[in-house]
């Protein structure tokens, strides 16, 4: 097997196999940053809630449109997480809840819902879709989609970056020079739900967060600076799904697991030899003068 | 000499129960005042009231200042210290006011920012990130912003809290400096020493107002017995306070209790 049909045949002669790559690309270019974001906000784990959020609209798209049409289940995924979000939101202000407990909360019911509604329809084949994802059956319109969300994601990232900075950074600071932070907090907000939407077309509700948090946490580890960080991110989600695909293809292994435990791979690979991994402590190098 | 800041008799609670109690005054333009008092004296309250962080239950503050006159350095700042910033990038945060929430930072900025630094003694450490500070360093960053964001009135909770002597023996040099031109500075302090040899005025504070004026008239042993025997538990019971028509004079405080408040020396 030559190189060129170990690493471009399967997308030079396949559709579905390009569409799934870009689909990687764009999904690795929007969630890398905003994954950073999440976690700098020590909020990882509400990106785990929001993506499990986003299954009873897409539960709901899918029962009207009759079918696992991605577009129908994008539209009522967006309107899921941004409700969840919302809710939440008014539940961690006006009672003694917490933001990440109310979170929890919100998003156990969503994943329960989602599951019934998919199954009083649907079969067992469906649900394992919604749930792992299909990004093998990515079409023209859910592309258009993802690639869509992910450069409204780059513009607005690039235009609030001082103030979403400052908010995660010193917060108090933004208060006191009247830089409206809750406004740059729900805009950063809706950035998550939009990007959890585009990653639950791809890899399902169970593992839409993986393509967001493991390439981030592999990135914190070599990175010191936040656009270091945000680019190692990004490069980091590409490199997975690029061979996540390639070798689910030649192996004949799930697509959205394989790329997931690619990145996985990566991250304990990062443990092991990052700069503060563990073969740097048990070859430590000698301090320095001064 | 004109009042840049006025309190008119201000009451500032946490669940009903007052932490800044009646008080009236006023704050100079230029002028440089350190509030003193006991723990629970309601200090730092007085300064979230000030940057409208709390509302007041009763009374007003009264100003024409705009949000970005005040520069503000926050007791427990929530600052993330593990943030992957630079030092140059902080104290860029402090051309606000030129720059806004969208607009570049130009020539002018980062030769402020690098005057800044310099003038904290922290020239050379721009691209460090502030996780490698010590806290003492961190302080002279925060110090640097509050320079660069060129304020009208500067309020300081407790800035030089943990700090070694030479920092803040730096830091008060900046204070000083600030004086110098004509700012108004507002400091929370705990070193009785130290208010009585850099801060020309006191507010002393037990909730309520004990005494408010030059620091040598505040300070008195008088005023310093009063101000410590402020109970630091509030009254479960305590019946809705029924203030009496006092006096609101600049200094005078307005006391439901008699015994603990009184009028200004």
């Amino acid at each position: 097997m030559s190189a060129y049909d170990l690493l471009i045949a399967p997308f030079a002669d396949y559709g579905f196999m390009r569409r799934a790559l870009v689909a990687c690309l764009c999904l690795a270019l929007g969630s890398g940053p905003i994954g950073v974001f999440l976690m700098l906000r020590r909020m990882s784990l509400m990106g785990d809630a929001m993506s499990h959020a986003v299954l009873p609209g897409a539960a709901i798209g899918y029962l009207v449109a009759g079918s696992l049409s991605l577009t129908a289940m994008g539209i009522g995924g967006l309107i899921a997480g941004l409700s969840v979000a919302l809710l939440s939101g008014v539940v961690s202000r006006s009672t003694v809840l917490q933001e990440d407990a109310s979170f929890a909360s919100f998003y156990l019911a969503s994943l329960a819902l989602g599951v019934l509604i998919v199954s009083l329809r649907g079969s067992n084949i469906d649900l394992l879709h919604v749930l792992f994802g299909t990004i093998l059956a990515i079409d023209g319109p859910a592309l258009a989609l993802i690639g869509g969300i992910t450069s409204v994601t780059l513009l607005t990232l690039a235009i609030v970056y001082r103030p979403l900075v400052a908010e995660c950074f010193d917060p108090g600071f933004l208060r006191a020079v009247g830089g409206r932070g809750p406004v740059y907090h729900a805009l950063f907000l809706l950035l998550v739900v939009l990007n959890m939407v585009a990653s639950f077309q791809a890899l399902g509700t169970l593992m839409a967060v993986g393509l967001m948090m493991l390439p981030v946490a592999i990135a914190q580890l070599w990175a010191r600076s936040l656009t270091a960080m945000m680019a190692l991110a990004a490069a980091a989600a590409a490199v997975s799904g690029y061979v996540g695909l390639i070798a689910s293809y030649h192996l004949e292994l799930a697509s959205g697991p394989t790329i997931i435990m690619t990145a996985a791979v990566i991250y304990g690979f990062s443990i092991l030899f990052s700069p503060s991994g563990f073969a740097r402590r048990l070859f430590p190098r000698p301090h320095l003068a001064g | 000499m004109s009042a840049l800041l006025t309190l008119d008799n201000l009451t500032v609670t946490y669940d009903r129960h007052p932490a800044v109690h009646h008080v009236s005054g006023f704050f100079r333009a230029g002028s440089l005042t350190a509030i003193a008092g006991p723990n629970g004296a309601g200090k730092s309250t007085l300064m979230k009231a000030i940057m409208g962080e709390l509302r007041p239950a009763e009374g007003r503050l009264q100003h024409r200042l705009t949000r970005s006159d005040f520069g503000y350095l926050p007791q427990a700042a929530d600052i993330n210290r593990r943030f992957p910033i630079s030092v140059l990038d902080t104290v860029l945060l402090g051309a606000w006011r030129h720059t806004g929430a969208f607009k570049a930072n130009g020539a002018r900025e980062y030769r402020g920012a690098d005057e800044a630094l310099a003038a904290v003694g922290l020239g050379g450490f721009e691209r460090r990130p502030i996780g490698s500070l010590s806290a003492g360093q961190f302080q002279r960053v925060l110090f640097a912003r509050l320079l660069l964001q060129d304020a009208k009135i500067i309020l300081l909770d407790e800035p030089f809290t943990a700090i070694d002597a030479r920092t803040t023996e730096d830091l008060l040099g900046i204070v000083a400096h600030w004086h110098g031109e004509g700012r108004t500075v507002i400091a929370v302090l705990h070193d009785l020493e130290q208010v009585r040899t850099h801060f020309p005025e006191t507010l002393l504070l037990a909730r309520e107002c004990i005494a408010w004026g030059p620091t040598a008239v505040v300070m008195s042993a008088d005023n310093l017995l009063k101000a410590r025997m402020m109970a630091e538990r509030w009254d479960d019971g305590a019946g809705v306070c029924e203030p009496q028509a006092g006096s609101t004079l600049p200094g005078a405080s307005r006391s439901p209790k008699p015994s603990i408040g009184g009028p200004a020396a």
